[in-house]
């Protein structure tokens, strides 16, 4: 009997299914309890991969609460392509749909955290915009068009996102304050880290990315959030280099 | 808001925030140091399926890095090898002290 790799797939993620009948070990004997020790190592092996690519997830929940997480979602997200680099994009979404952990409402953010600092991690290099390039005359500087790093992110956040990574990360942080909180993840130099955004900073950073000038740019963060401080936010972008240099447009 | 009060808004910002920077500049950049780690500590966030942290096998692992202040990699005190030769850390990687 021949077993087809529907079955031999369905069979190993799912542990109230029999062994798929027909597996043979190298002396032509049956190898049912080999198939028990294959099946057990795949979801083993991609619990770890989960708690290694969600650290702030995995700290909130404790092992035995993550472990038993992750049996359910790598059932139900298996993954997709061999790059374990990469595993685990659908965690946020299943999390905020994941009734008995319905009540940690910021977990589904904090995996996006997670996820948003592995990408960045593995984004491309790109030169940081270099501040001088901002010294021009008002008329160019307010028509100037800049493009976010590769491996700059952001996470919008209900949550006090930045305060609870904080708490998880750092000895002596404070507790997690009662606002939302968005998230800029950048990459300086070799690791991504991230920073708390300013009221507004988030808008104007998506709104400079998908192309608006450093004028339109202020004026939308403006009209959302009146007292929006560009020195505070631009001040923050420079320093952890969440820009790039966009040649294409002004030269 | 005017034309005129929006531009003189952003190229005050602007000023501000290049003021920053001069204060800060460099004052955190870091480099790749080989050479130094202890087993199993060398750095790394690249997450599942890759094969870099915590990886070394053995102490002050030539292939291995960690992140150290620029400037300082060189000027780490390491104890001396096995025989006597003394071991340095390096922005290159090495070839001592690999696992057999």
């Amino acid at each position: 009997m021949i077993v087809t790799q529907t079955r031999f797939r369905g069979a190993l993620l799912d542990p109230t299914q029999a062994v798929p009948e027909g597996l043979l070990d190298g002396a032509d004997q049956p190898a049912g309890r080999r198939f028990a020790v294959y099946r057990n190592n795949v979801v083993v092996s991609l619990t770890e991969a989960l708690q290694v690519a969600f650290p702030l997830v995995y700290k909130l929940l404790g092992a035995q609460t993550f472990a038993r997480l992750a049996g359910i979602y790598v059932r139900a997200h298996p993954p997709s392509s061999p790059l374990m680099m990469h595993y685990g994009a659908a965690l946020p979404g299943f999390l905020e749909t994941f009734e008995p952990l319905a009540h940690l409402g910021y977990l589904a953010d904090c995996a996006r955290l997670d996820l948003a600092l592995r990408a960045a991690y593995h984004a491309a290099d790109a030169p940081a915009l270099a501040p001088e390039r901002l010294q021009c005359a008002p008329e160019a500087l307010v028509g100037m068009s800049l493009a976010l790093h590769p491996a700059t992110r952001i996470v919008r956040s209900r949550w006090p996102l930045y305060d609870i990574w904080r708490l998880n990360n750092e000895a002596d942080a404070p507790k997690p304050r009662a606002v939302a909180q968005d998230v800029l993840i950048t990459r300086p130099e070799f690791d991504p880290s991230p920073h708390l955004l300013p009221e507004g900073g988030a808008l104007w950073l998506e709104s400079l990315a998908s192309g608006q000038t450093f004028g339109a740019a202020h004026d939308t963060a403006l009209a959302a959030v009146p007292d929006f401080d560009l020195a505070q936010a631009l001040t923050l972008a420079l320093q952890t280099s969440a820009l790039t240099d966009d040649k294409t447009k002004d030269d | 808001m005017s034309n005129t009060m929006k531009t003189v808004a952003i190229v005050g910002a602007v000023a501000a925030a290049m003021t920053a920077q001069v204060t800060t500049a460099q004052a955190a950049a870091k480099e790749k140091c080989y050479g130094i780690s202890l087993a199993g500590a060398n750095d790394c966030a690249a997450g599942p399926g890759t094969t870099c942290a915590g990886t070394s096998t053995v102490d002050y692992q030539g292939n291995a890095w960690t992140l150290v202040d620029a400037g300082t990699c060189t000027e780490i005190e390491l104890p001396a090898m096995a025989d006597g030769t003394p071991r340095q850390g390096s922005l290159e990687e090495l070839d001592r002290d690999l696992p057999a």
